[in-house]
């Protein structure tokens, strides 16, 4: 059975097709990519999936759960996470909190505990510091823990909130445009990384991105996206030589 | 002369470590409270003063959750307290025998707050979909709906107001309920719940996504602080001996905005600060009569250009985080320092 399935996904924005008639179907452990002009209906996917927007016509299936009309909260604790194209993190909290935050819905103890300081509070407070911090020090960011995020440069707000994501122990990760603004160089371990967090924590990833460089070295399948509709899917190899692919992006081959 | 000093600074930081030292202020201040109160060792008009410091304290912090940590702005919180004071009111006045005051204030006084965070929790439900200004609006409306409701209600004296309620807020009480609001507001803050009250105020869309149940934790904030709302206006309703509608209406809300704004947003600190420095500068600046109405405004205004986020604006007093917390922030401090050396 797919960990993931969108089956027949249609969203409209006022009449205006984002998405139209959008199958996707991810085995647990894929790494699947995500490609396509901007404007191409990549990020509507995503918010779709989280429960940003919900669709107007279609099913998205979780570990054979249906999520659509689920919060976008209910989403995360099935196990979604996603980092965000234009960064998002709690920029005024300090990056240890930031890590801390995700772990809401794993916490195991209730109001009163917490209102009163009793029962599970304290070691569970305990846990999830313990675990924020292991995260951050395996994405070399424990030196900065008492940062507040915004101090952060660029890169390293874009490891927090891996970090983030992460924390919620998630079983699928939604990357958008993990390399936005990167250097090639930071691509090259930006691609080192995410091999690592996928074999690290056994996770099954789905990204967007415009670097090629980085999708097609590291993406198993990728789908090629278009005004809303699926134009290509394959194998890396396939999609650069597809007709349809050069000529979402460069244009018609006319002969002169 | 330099390591005396070093001495001194660890021997208080291991008191005020200790696991004792909290406790052992918040007795002692029960105790003097009692004492000052039972002696007549001060003044009755400073312990009044001092009992409507109090009160403003629980007013002031528990806005600042909605206010200062959720970033919201909720301009109604008189209401609660009006629904706190009355409930507690026609509780002490015409339910409770009159005797055994010991025991049937203090449940007056917990059902004031009960009744209040009832009424919070629909409140609340408006939060949901709205926020930043039409929140607002919608605590204003609900501001307007309690005072005139009890206007209309000339079971509790409508306009005229309710009286006949004895003199039972003493200062003990107000310590001790002052320290109660403080303590277990200071508590959802540094739980999980309150880091998701404060990514609420830095990105709800991504609070959301990063599985924060953003409804449970707006009932639960707005909850805590209309409860305290309500106690505050059941102590105060006992301490006044009389209230009306009037008390409750836009202008006291707009009070307990000013010393939360005063004291500094998303700070319990400033909340204690707020409410003292706001609550002792009207009564030292009274002898000056309409004056008053002239510098305290204008303090304000240069306190919002010289600091925006009020005096303590998130920033917290080391006593008020927890230990855990503050002892690991420590030792990464020193681990960094040594790195930072050796290199």
């Amino acid at each position: 059975m797919p960990l993931l399935e969108c089956r027949n996904l249609n969203h409209y924005f006022d009449g205006l097709c984002a998405v139209s008639d959008f199958n996707l179907a991810i085995e647990p452990g894929d790494l699947v990519g995500i490609i396509g002009p901007n404007g191409a209906g990549k990020t509507t996917v995503f918010n779709l999936i989280t429960g940003v927007y919900r669709a107007t016509r279609g099913s998205i299936l979780f570990g054979g759960r249906e999520t659509v009309g689920r919060t976008p909260s209910g989403i995360a604790s099935l196990g979604i996470a996603r980092t965000f194209q234009n960064i998002r993190l709690f920029r005024e909290l300090s990056v240890l909190d930031n890590v801390r935050i995700a772990h809401y819905a794993r916490a195991r103890y209730n109001a009163v505990e917490a209102l009163l300081q009793i029962g599970r509070y304290h070691a569970e407070e305990k846990r999830i510091a313990g675990r924020s911090m292991d995260l951050l020090a395996a994405l070399n960011l424990d030196p900065y823990a008492d940062e507040p995020a915004k101090n952060l440069p660029y890169g390293m707000q874009r490891r927090l909130e891996m970090a983030r994501a992460l924390a919620m122990e998630p079983k699928l990760l939604l990357l958008d445009e993990p390399a936005a603004g990167m250097n090639p160089n930071e691509i090259l371990q930006l691609m080192d990384l995410i091999q690592w967090i996928r074999k690290t924590f056994g996770l099954t990833i789905l990204l967007i991105e415009h670097q090629m460089r980085l999708v097609m070295g590291i993406c198993e399948n990728i789908k090629v996206l278009d005004f809303g509709a699926t134009i290509a899917e394959g194998p890396p190899r396939d999609i650069q030589n597809h007709p349809k692919v050069l000529e979402a992006y460069l244009g018609e081959e006319v002969t002169v | 002369m330099k390591t005396d000093h070093g001495n001194i600074r660890t021997g208080w930081r291991k008191m005020t470590e200790s696991r004792f030292f909290m406790p052992g202020l918040i007795a002692a201040g029960l105790i003097l409270s009692f004492s000052v109160s039972h002696f007549e060792l001060l003044d009755p008009y400073v312990q009044l003063i001092l009992m409507y410091v109090g009160i403003n304290i629980i007013l002031t912090a528990s806005l600042n959750l909605i206010n200062g940590y959720m970033g919201e702005f909720s301009v109604g919180h008189a209401g609660f307290m009006a629904v706190g004071a009355y409930t507690a009111s026609v509780l002490t006045v015409s339910v409770f025998p009159g005797h055994m005051t010991f025991l049937f204030f203090p449940a007056a006084v917990l059902a004031g707050g009960l009744v209040s965070a009832l009424v919070g929790l629909v409140v609340a439900v408006p939060s949901f979909k709205t926020r930043g200004d039409y929140l607002a609006i919608v605590t204003l409306a609900f501001n307007m709906i309690v005072k005139s409701l009890i206007e209309n209600l000339e079971a509790v004296g409508g306009p005229r107001g309710f009286l006949g309620m004895e003199k039972l807020t003493t200062l003990p009480w107000v310590f001790f309920w002052t320290v109660l609001s403080v303590w277990i507001i200071r508590n959802l803050v540094y739980s999980n719940f309150g880091r998701g009250v404060l990514s609420i105020r830095e990105d709800e869309i991504a609070s959301d996504l990063m599985s924060v149940n953003t409804r449970q934790v707006k009932l639960l904030a707005f909850v805590v602080s209309s409860f305290f709302a309500g106690i505050a206006g059941a102590l105060f309703a006992h301490l006044l001996q009389y209230i009306n509608p009037r008390m409750f209406d836009i202008l006291k809300s707009t009070d307990i905005l000013i010393m939360v704004y005063l004291g500094g947003i998303g700070s319990i600190a400033g909340s204690i600060i707020g409410a003292t420095i706001f609550t002792l500068l009207l009564e030292i600046l009274r002898p000056m009569g309409l004056w008053r109405m002239v510098l305290m405004p204008l303090l304000l205004v240069l306190l919002m250009i010289f600091r925006p986020r009020g005096i303590m604006g998130l920033r917290e007093f080391r006593w008020f985080i927890p230990l855990r917390d503050v002892v690991a922030t420590r030792l990464r401090q020193a681990k960094k320092e040594a790195a930072d050396a050796s290199s």
